[in-house]
């Protein structure tokens, strides 16, 4: 065989251990992974038949009471409600809610594991400098190339889906969490140390309130990222939008992709509304202007 | 005036930034200079061998122009910043063998610091702000905001509790700077540049509430300026720092009439000498003006002194602190010491 470059060493026979390996911890330790990550799989399809569940209406409801929790102002109310209806309208209400589902879930467990992550980053430039060129390898790495580890573990379904979903959409809040930490005031910094707050004291009083502008900027990302998922998440069985996406293509039909590609939309600027109008009101507290 | 005990007692305090303080340390001692040392070490020397006392009660001002040091002094008081070298004692104790627990205890309730851009918490009210000191000491909420209230009347910004720094002005943050510090109890205040960001009129009032504040509460108070004429009306002492090194440190009128080097005497050169000098320092023991001349108390000031001789008086007698008259002064005297170089 003729190649560019010289095998300098067995490349064949690397791959080939590589997937011995993976295969060995396939079948040793897929079931006891697949029971660990049940609660995930709980998770996720509590959130879609709960939205699947409910009457439309008191979705809408809920989705408007939260919008005017974290943003205090009726407009976004009123533009997530059209939009919700426009969803409904468009004929893909329950495919969106098992989107939704998998947004959250995916979502929430991002926050919860990547604004840890940046709050470690942010205190310690050793961490910051080992974690830096993982997350360039996670945004940069094609998408799929994850499918095929967590398909081989889980088989195709829910848990792969998610758990890709998150190792694609995890890297913008970690990022921006440990931007949000380092780019707060050292002078406030240093007061809150001058009075003697503990280092836990100065996360709580002053480094995550003043980064949060940024860290909700590092959250809009990941939902968005998570959102762009979907599609691909759906050829390996996560349902929702991106199933029709897919059946679309299979079937050739332009009208299915169309309308589940336009749900998609609607459900990003709907997110996107949400957490922007959340980031306003953060940071209007942080920048008062004169009465 | 009986000298109160030492507050703060700085013993040859050094401090090198870089990699390798101590050794870079070593090398000044044998006699490299500062900016030697930067480019052959890379490092910067920041404090030389700082030696200060600094009694209770007193208004003490640490002055220097931009990069002499004084910020840097400033935060050793409160372990913001370590020493190279050198002790510092704190009522007798030395705060360098403090241990993280005890640091946190004593920043909370000893020493509180009022900061050049005020450094408040955008995010909380005044009064939390106010009362951000007690809360990390987990005083319980309602006494926090109750003594947080109080503090927050004596600067004078009743009303003022729920708004947030970004709505007032810069004079006004800073008196929530100075709430805030005050709230602690701390009986020592450290303030660095603390008025220097406010416009002159606003710094004037500021610096005479702080003069009241102090006269009324009894703190230690230090602090940091680039101004001379703020740190004569302010310090009972002055500490003049330049490159690192404590050039001078006595009363206001000390280092007017005596100072102790060229860089010092081109410093105070500009100053309104009349308002600082007292009248006592220049009174002519071997002079006994007439019976009926007037007598003015040995601590009354040169300028105004004017006024007295403006009335016609050939002489004045000056009484000292014991009450016997120890000279007179004469307003050729005067214009000799006004006109000293």
């Amino acid at each position: 065989m003729t190649s560019g470059f010289p095998d300098l060493w067995d490349t064949r026979s690397f791959g080939r251990s590589l997937d011995a390996a993976f295969n060995a911890v396939v079948a040793n330790w897929g079931p006891t992974l697949e029971m660990i990550f049940m609660p995930l799989l709980r998770l996720l399809t509590g959130i879609e038949r709960g939205l699947q569940f409910l009457p439309w209406w008191v979705v809408v409801g809920m989705f408007c009471a939260f919008t005017y929790a974290v943003s205090r102002q009726w407009r976004p109310v009123i533009a997530v409600a059209a939009l919700l209806v426009t969803l409904g309208l468009l004929g893909v209400w329950n495919d969106a809610m098992a989107t939704i589902a998998l947004m959250l879930a995916a979502t929430l467990i991002s926050v919860a594991l990547g604004m840890p992550t940046g709050i470690a980053m942010s205190r310690s430039d050793r961490v910051r400098r080992a974690m830096l060129p993982v997350l360039d390898i996670m945004q940069t790495m094609p998408i799929f190339v994850y499918l095929i580890p967590f398909v081989m573990l889980f088989g195709p379904g829910k848990i792969p889906a998610l758990l890709a979903t998150i190792v694609f959409a995890i890297p913008p809040v970690i990022r921006l969490t440990d931007l949000g930490i380092r780019q707060v005031d050292a002078e406030i910094l240093e007061a809150a140390r001058s009075f003697g707050a503990s280092p836990r004291q100065q996360l709580w009083t002053v480094q995550v309130p003043l980064a949060m502008p940024t860290i909700m900027a590092g959250i809009n990302q990941t939902t968005m990222m998570a959102l762009s998922m979907v599609v691909i998440a759906s050829m390996i069985g996560a349902g929702g939008l991106g199933y029709q996406v897919l059946q679309g293509i299979q079937r050739l039909e332009v009208s299915r992709g169309l309308i589940a590609g336009l749900g998609i939309v609607v459900l990003a600027i709907t997110f996107d509304r949400i957490a922007q109008s959340y980031g306003r009101r953060v940071q209007a507290n942080l920048h008062r202007e004169k009465a | 005036m009986m000298a109160s005990p030492v507050k703060i007692r700085v013993e040859g305090v050094s401090k090198v930034f870089g990699r390798e303080p101590a050794a870079a340390l070593a090398k000044v001692r044998a006699g490299m200079d500062k900016a030697q040392l930067l480019e052959e070490t890379g490092h910067v020397l920041g404090l030389y061998d700082i030696t200060l006392d600094i009694r209770a009660g007193e208004i003490f001002v640490i002055m220097g122009l931009s990069g002499c040091g004084k910020s840097t002094l400033i935060r050793h008081f409160n372990r913001l910043i370590e020493p190279t070298d050198g002790r510092i004692l704190f009522d007798g104790e030395d705060i360098l063998t403090y241990d993280t627990a005890r640091l946190q205890a004593f920043r909370r309730r000893r020493v509180a610091m009022v900061f050049q851009r005020f450094a408040l918490l955008p995010h909380k009210t005044v009064i939390e702000n106010v009362a951000y000191g007690l809360t990390l000491d987990g005083v319980e909420r309602a006494s926090a905001m109750a003594r947080a209230a109080d503090q927050i009347t004596l600067v004078g910004l009743a009303g003022f509790e729920d708004s947030y720094p970004a709505q007032l002005s810069g004079g006004m943050q800073q008196r929530v700077g100075l709430a805030r510090a005050l709230a602690t109890d701390a009986d020592v205040l450290l303030m660095d540049e603390a008025f220097s960001a406010l416009d002159p009129l606003i710094r004037h009032d500021m610096q005479l509430q702080l003069k009241d504040l102090q006269g009324r509460l009894g703190k230690t108070i230090v602090f940091i300026t680039h101004d001379l004429d703020e740190a004569l009306l302010l310090g009972d002492h002055i500490a003049i720092l330049k490159d690192g090194t404590l050039r001078q440190s006595g009363t206001g009128a000390d280092i007017l009439a005596h100072p102790a080097d060229d860089y010092v005497a081109r410093f105070v050169r500009d100053v309104n000498r009349g308002r600082i000098l007292l009248c006592g320092a220049f009174a002519e023991a071997g002079l006994i003006p007439a019976a009926d001349a007037p007598v003015i108390p040995a601590e009354t000031t040169l300028e105004a002194a004017f006024a007295i001789f403006a009335g016609g008086a050939p002489a004045v007698a000056i009484r000292g602190r014991d009450g016997k008259i120890t000279g007179g002064l004469t307003p050729r005297r005067v214009m000799e010491a006004l006109a000293r170089e």
